[in-house]
């Protein structure tokens, strides 16, 4: 299908207007689907751009990249025998879902292992920048570097994941001009170059995100993971008007000057999540362009998953390798690189709006960050529902202000021992107790970032950080303030009421549910995510 | 004020059976309706004395609500002194006796002789009533007793020196008014009169004197039988059955309780047989024959009258409608009917159940003793008798009783533990061998499935089902032990007539028969079963009357506040099954696989689930055992590679499998400065990787010889009484008080762990833990394992990529030959 138009002529996003003809709309519900008929007349949809192309010669972009970078010298100059070199990459979290091998981390890796091997630098560290999520296990490494850089790293003990509670491991930079606390990994901090290979996938990733956050611990990276920034994000994936950026690149200053030089990689991948072709692409597909073929295919699927334990419906779509494709790359001084990211990033994802809506629903898929390879508990679907989709605007949130927000999910009573352990005891403990975002911060917070045994778990098994619950509580905390409801269609309702928002079985009872708050005429609008969509709301 | 108060004005009336549920009734109505007259309370003294017990076995019973508050309100109404208190007028009025009617000499002693010789009258209400009281119990108390209050009543004539503050003379011993029973007439049909049972052409006459002796006789040989060899062994074979392996002093311990029940269930079943030799329906009424003969017989010069109720029931109206002390003989099978357990009772609907409001028979014992013995014309004494029944005169018939007692249960169900209504079944009346061979059934089925139960390996929830299973033996066993006894009383047809009652009961003016009513036709059966009896029973049984929040939940929460307050100090933990859904085999199994490859691997796996069964054995029988045993295996396993695997193990077999609440409940009793104390059977390497969440681990280590282990342990897994030992000598060098302590286990092999500690907790029990912790009102807690963990069916390490994170290479060494090939063997 190499010669399918859509691939040279991508078709932006849009917003549909659903009348009477409008066949029903495809809602994403964990590890499952719904097709659900939105009110004519009131209800609109809004549509992702289609995949824009891949550059057609990868391994050559990212070498012209490296060898032409912005605001800063080419990396071959910048390398010297004998010097400390740190290779700094994204974690697991990036991308959703994992991508194909070749993954783009691999490819840029390898290159700049060529460069350095070829100045004859022999001192090189890898680490997996994942701040306070969990390690990466030996496979996701492998799947992330490719064997080749595994095996040559990992053996000697060069390449290994981020350990921010390791009490020799950290340095403190010093305080940005606001008195927030910068501090980095050690090793990092003290090489001659830190080069940073990053994967945008949404726009709040990369710039001096990357290394303030990604390579820190608690105490720099609770300036700015908190209520208060949250709160004034408006929103976190608009870099400009986001208080968590503006954290961050205050770090990013005292990095510059207290730190290691740093070398940033950027890029940026296309909407092409599912495919062209192959058993998922109907689902980035347009609902009234589906073929009779694709009708077929996506009830044949539905059938079968029905029929489905949960626990292989997950194996099955945590087996899903993304065929996404790279559409940029850029190198070079951290904010100028970072500013092309940012507008590579929009040419894909920004979808733009006129004016807001009432109601706001939302189909949430089976992923988000933080359970590549595990599960998602209801703490996450809060965090992608209120976190993550609505924070997708610039501009002004889709829905207004005291509007509802609908999402479907199944949202079971469910966590991964292993990876989520503070997870749980969040869940069971603090939001039986309360679900205000400021109230937890201020009573349960501290307990939790340092307790010893979630200490132990971050480090040596593959647990996320005792606090991290916490920030994906607060990373919903701007929606909480902002929103009048929230209900979740076709949730385990024990866990719904638990988040403290209201459980519905079908949209219609939602939709009936909603209109306490914004009356029976309220105008709908569905965000058709994903693959990836961003508003911009006028 | 009327005859029987005028009478028994100014008297010193004394009381035996003080603390039953016919004497709290007759202390309740003498102290209200007769504010004149004093008592002495003859009752066994508890450890902290006769008055304590009084004070706290009768004057704080319910019966006395009304009066107290009738002396708060106004003291001289309530026939006390001006402003005084019910306290300050028992006090008065009421002086406690230490004595005990089932001794000879009833343990007085001077003193106690010289307050009874201040009485006039004696009230001898103590008796033996429980249906499976031992015989040689029954004959102490029932057949012996009277004549022991006769002949303390006839000393303590011979210790007054002046006459009492009534006028009884120094010599005149008091009248003693024996409480006996309408079924010393024994199993027949037929008009009962009230006369001496000698009297009676049915009464097979048998000497007293050698029905004591054999009995107690019986005794002694019941005990020699307990202590044969087989017997013991029985016995203590019983006792692991319900324990488990649970080490040597707590098997024994059990297996002295079971042999002691065994000796009380011999005498049981001695008096019963005894009793249906001789025509009695049980123990208890034959022994109340045989003590009215020998009171009489041995009688002397002290006057004696005896008042005989049938089965005495819930006031009618006073101290209160519904009042009644105790589960007595009808309520039992009322709550076992209203629950559903007994389907049929036996009997015929035309039979007559007699049964009497206890406020009538208190009217009655008060009337005779108001009256006084009766005297012949020549002024002699003769024993007199009088019935309080109402099977001649307002008959119950049975099939009434059971319509009124079906209807209320209809319209007022129990409710079950899934807060559903029980319906109540419609009895047919079947003869009493259907009905016991119909429960017989029932156990034996249930029998099995406890079998069943027990064989398998079962925790938590299910285990808690076999547990629940055992109640409703046990409950099943009572039914029948009803059924056996009550059956008899069932079919006991005679008719107990009441002239001499009557002939009381119309020699009293209006204000007496107000006061004191006693005429069983004042009875209006249905009411009395609808609205008196059955609303106090379901209080008394406490029946669950509606549906809603179950009891124990409720209970949980207060143990669990317990158990997390800030003056415990110690908190331990059973790792396997109480922390982690995990045990030796499956860690050994993970350890063992992850560095084999893949036809090794299965190999591995058929080979040890072959042996499985050989290990649960060995297991079972003695966990010491077991793990020195199976630790063999480890035998020149690598050390370094050991350690390093473990904390992979950490996350992919022990967190995986942990169960979250368990490790939240070890840190919450870490953050309220408890000492938190892992104590397992599992080796300290795989401990290791726990350390941060303990204070302490103790735990299985094995030597080391050039870097391998050797298979053989230098500290032995503490288990069973070796845990408890382990846990005493901790606690003695960390200076804590174990009774302030909380253990967490799993096993009935932990129990004598547990009992050591204040607050014990049963995790996930198995099967007899489940009910051991059941019957102790212990904390039960479910942990389950996290929803979502990944699930394997066996613990096969994730294959090791050859290569650790230090780069050394982890195939097999030569070193770690042996450990691999006896894996692969």
């Amino acid at each position: 299908m190499a010669s399918d138009p859509r691939r040279k002529a991508p078709r932006p996003g849009f917003v549909l207007d659903v009348d009477r003809s409008t066949p029903p709309i495809l809602f994403h519900h964990g590890d499952n689907f719904r097709l659900e008929k939105l009110p004519p007349g009131r209800s609109r949809v809004i549509y992702p751009a289609e995949p824009l192309p891949g550059l057609p010669d990868p391994e050559e972009s990212i070498r012209q990249a490296l060898l032409n970078p912005i605001d800063d010298d080419p990396l071959p100059t910048l390398m010297t025998p004998g010097m400390k070199l740190t290779i700094a990459f994204d974690d697991l979290s990036l991308p959703l879902p994992q991508m194909r091998k070749p993954d783009i981390r691999q490819r840029v890796i390898e290159q700049v292992l060529d460069m350095a091997a070829a100045a004859g630098v022999d001192d090189v560290h890898l680490i997996a920048a994942l701040a306070l999520h969990r390690r990466m296990t030996e496979a996701e490494l492998r799947h992330a570097l490719g064997d080749r850089v595994y095996d040559a790293f990992a053996p000697q003990g060069a390449l290994y994941n981020h350990d921010a509670e390791d009490p020799d491991g950290m340095v403190e930079l010093g305080q940005t001009r606001h008195d927030e606390i910068v501090t980095m990994n050690k090793r990092a901090a003290e090489s001659d170059l830190l080069v940073y290979v990053n994967l945008n996938i949404v726009s709040m990733d990369g710039g001096w995100k990357s290394t303030a956050t990604g390579l820190s611990g608690y105490s720099g990276i609770r300036q700015h993971h908190n209520v208060d920034t949250m709160q004034k994000s408006r929103s976190f994936m608009d870099r400009h008007n986001s208080e968590l950026h503006k954290s961050n690149w205050r770090q990013g200053e005292v990095i510059k000057n207290h730190g290691p030089r740093v070398f940033q990689i950027e890029t940026t991948i296309n909407n092409n999540t599912f495919g062209y072709d192959g058993p998922l692409s109907v689902l980035q597909k347009r609902e009234w362009e589906w073929t009779a073929r694709d009708r077929a295919t996506f009830l044949g699927m539905k059938t079968g998953l029905n029929a489905m334990p949960a626990s292989s419906r997950r194996k099955i779509f945590q087996s899903w390798k993304a065929p996404y494709e790279l559409t940029s790359v850029q190198a070079g001084e951290v904010e100028a690189v970072h500013e092309v990211t940012l507008e590579n990033c929009f040419k894909q994802h920004i979808v733009p709006v006129e004016g807001q809506t009432d109601i706001l629903t939302l189909g949430l898929p089976y992923i988000c960050p933080y359970n590549v390879n595990s599960v998602m508990n209801p703490i996450l679907v809060m965090c992608l529902g209120l976190g993550y989709f609505f924070n997708m605007y610039r501009g002004q949130p889709l829905v207004r202000e005291g509007g509802v927000l609908i999402m479907s999910h199944p949202t079971p009573w469910e966590f991964h021992p292993v990876h989520h352990p503070s997870y749980i005891d969040f869940f069971e403990q603090v939001l039986s107790d309360t679900t205000d975002p400021a109230e937890i911060e201020k009573k349960y917070e501290k307990q939790f970032a340092e307790d010893e045994w979630y200490r132990h778990l971050y480090r040596t098994s593959y647990a996320y950080h005792g606090v991290h619950p916490f920030y994906m509580w607060y990373w919903g905390a701007h929606a909480l303030q902002w929103l009048g409801r929230v209900i979740i269609v076709g949730g385990d309702p024990r866990s719904v009421r638990r988040l403290g928002f209201q459980p519905a079985s079908t949209l219609q009872d939602a939709l009936e549910m909603a209109s306490d708050v914004v009356g029976p005429h309220a105008t709908i609008t569905h965000m058709h995510n994903p693959p990836i969509l961003m508003a911009d709301v006028s | 004020m009327g005859v029987i108060r005028e009478s028994l004005s100014g008297k010193r009336i004394a009381i035996t059976g003080a603390t039953g549920f016919l004497g709290t009734a007759l202390v309740e109505r003498l102290l209200r309706a007769v504010p004149e007259c004093e008592l002495v309370l003859v009752v066994r003294p508890g450890r902290r004395g006769a008055q304590h017990r009084v004070d706290r076995d009768i004057l704080k019973n319910d019966a006395f609500d009304s009066l107290r508050a009738a002396f708060a309100d106004d003291p001289v109404a309530a026939g006390g002194l001006e402003g005084e208190t019910f306290a300050e007028m028992c006090s008065r009025r009421v002086t406690a006796l230490k004595g005990d009617v089932a001794t000879d000499g009833m343990n007085f002693d001077d003193e106690s002789l010289a307050v009874l010789a201040t009485c006039d009258i004696a009230i001898h209400s103590a008796a033996a009533v429980s249906f499976d009281s031992a015989l040689d119990d029954a004959v102490e108390v029932n057949l012996l007793g009277p004549y022991r209050v006769a002949k303390a009543l006839r000393d303590a004539a011979e210790v007054r020196t002046e006459p009492t503050p009534a006028g009884r003379a120094p010599g005149t011993p008091a009248h003693l008014v024996a409480v006996s029973t309408c079924y010393v007439a024994g199993s027949r049909r037929g008009k009962a009169p009230e006369q001496l049972v000698n009297e009676s052409p049915f009464f097979v006459d048998v000497d007293w004197q050698a029905e004591v002796d054999n009995a107690r006789l019986a005794r002694v040989e019941a005990e020699r039988a307990s202590r044969q060899p087989d017997r013991l062994e029985h016995l203590r074979g019983e006792a692991y059955g319900g324990l488990g392996p649970a080490g040597g002093p707590a098997i024994s311990e059990r297996t002295e309780q079971l042999r002691q029940r065994w000796v009380g269930k011999q005498m049981t079943h001695a008096g019963r047989a005894r009793a249906s030799s001789l025509g009695f329906p049980d123990a208890y009424a034959f022994t109340k024959a045989l003590g009215e003969r020998a009171l009489v017989e041995t009688r002397g010069d002290v006057p004696v009258s005896i008042v005989r109720p049938s089965i005495i029931e819930s006031a009618l109206a006073e101290p209160a409608p519904g009042w009644i002390r105790g589960f007595r003989m009808a309520e039992p099978v009322i709550a076992a009917y209203a629950r559903g357990l007994l389907k049929e009772f036996p009997g015929v609907p035309e039979g007559v159940i007699d049964v009497i409001p206890c406020d009538l028979v208190v009217a009655t014992i008060l009337a005779v003793a108001a009256r006084g013995p009766k005297t012949d014309d020549n002024g002699e004494h003769h024993p007199d008798v009088t019935q309080i029944a109402s099977g001649s005169g307002n008959p119950l018939e049975y099939g009434q009783l059971v319509d009124l007692v079906r209807s209320w249960f209809t319209e007022h169900p129990v409710y079950d533990e899934k807060n559903q209504p029980i319906s109540v079944p419609e009895w047919s009346f079947p003869g009493r061998g259907r009905v016991s061979r119909q429960l017989g059934r029932a156990q034996k089925g249930l029998d099995l499935a406890e079998k069943v139960l027990d064989a398998l390996p079962l925790r938590g929830r299910q285990a808690e089902f076999g547990a629940e299973l055992e109640e409703r033996k046990d409950q099943l066993e009572r039914a029948s032990g009803y059924v056996e006894l009550y059956g008899a009383y069932t079919e006991c047809e005679a008719i107990y007539e009441l002239d001499n009652m009557y002939e009381l009961w119309n020699s009293l003016d209006d204000n007496d028969q107000a006061n004191f009513a006693m005429d069983p036709k004042l009875v209006h059966w249905p009411s009395y079963v609808h609205e008196i009896h059955l609303p106090s029973m379901v209080q008394q049984a406490r029946l669950k009357m509606s549906p809603g929040n179950r009891q124990t939940s409720s209970r949980n929460d207060r143990l669990r506040k317990q158990v997390l307050s800030d003056n415990r100090q110690l908190a331990v933990f059973d790792l396997e099954n109480t922390l982690i859904a995990s045990n030796v085999v499956a860690s050994y199994t993970w350890l063992a696989t992850r560095h084999l490859d893949a036809p090794d691997r299965a190999r591995f796996v058929a080979k040890t689930l072959r042996e499985i069964p050989t290990l649960l054995a060995l297991d079972r029988a003695d966990r010491s055992d077991f793990l020195r045993y199976f630790y063999r295996r480890f035998e020149d396993a690598p050390v370094d590679r050991l350690a390093e695997d473990a904390s992979e193990m950490l996350s992919d077999l022990l967190v995986t499998k942990s169960f979250p609440a368990g490790i939240r409940r070890v840190r919450e009793h870490r953050r309220l400065g408890h000492r938190t104390l892992l104590i397992t059977g599992a080796l300290e390497l795989v401990t290791e990787p726990l350390r941060p969440l303990f204070d302490d681990i103790i735990a299985a280590e094995m030597s080391v010889s050039n870097g391998t282990y050797d298979g053989r342990l230098t500290v032995v897994p503490p288990t069973g009484e070796a845990r408890y030992q382990t846990l005493v000598d901790y606690a003695s060098a960390h200076d804590i008080d174990l009774q302030e302590a909380v253990a967490y286990a799993d096993s009935s092999s932990d129990l004598p762990m547990l009992e050591a500690v204040g607050f014990p907790v049963a995790v996930n029990p198995e099967t007899k833990l489940a009910s051991i912790a059941r019957k102790r009102a212990w904390l039960i807690e479910h942990w389950d394992k996290s929803k979502g963990a990944p699930s394997r069916t066996l613990p096969i390490g994730p294959l090791s990529h050859g290569i650790n994170s230090h780069g050394n290479n982890t195939r097999g060494t030569s070193k770690s030959r042996k450990f691999l090939t006896r894996s692969k063997q």
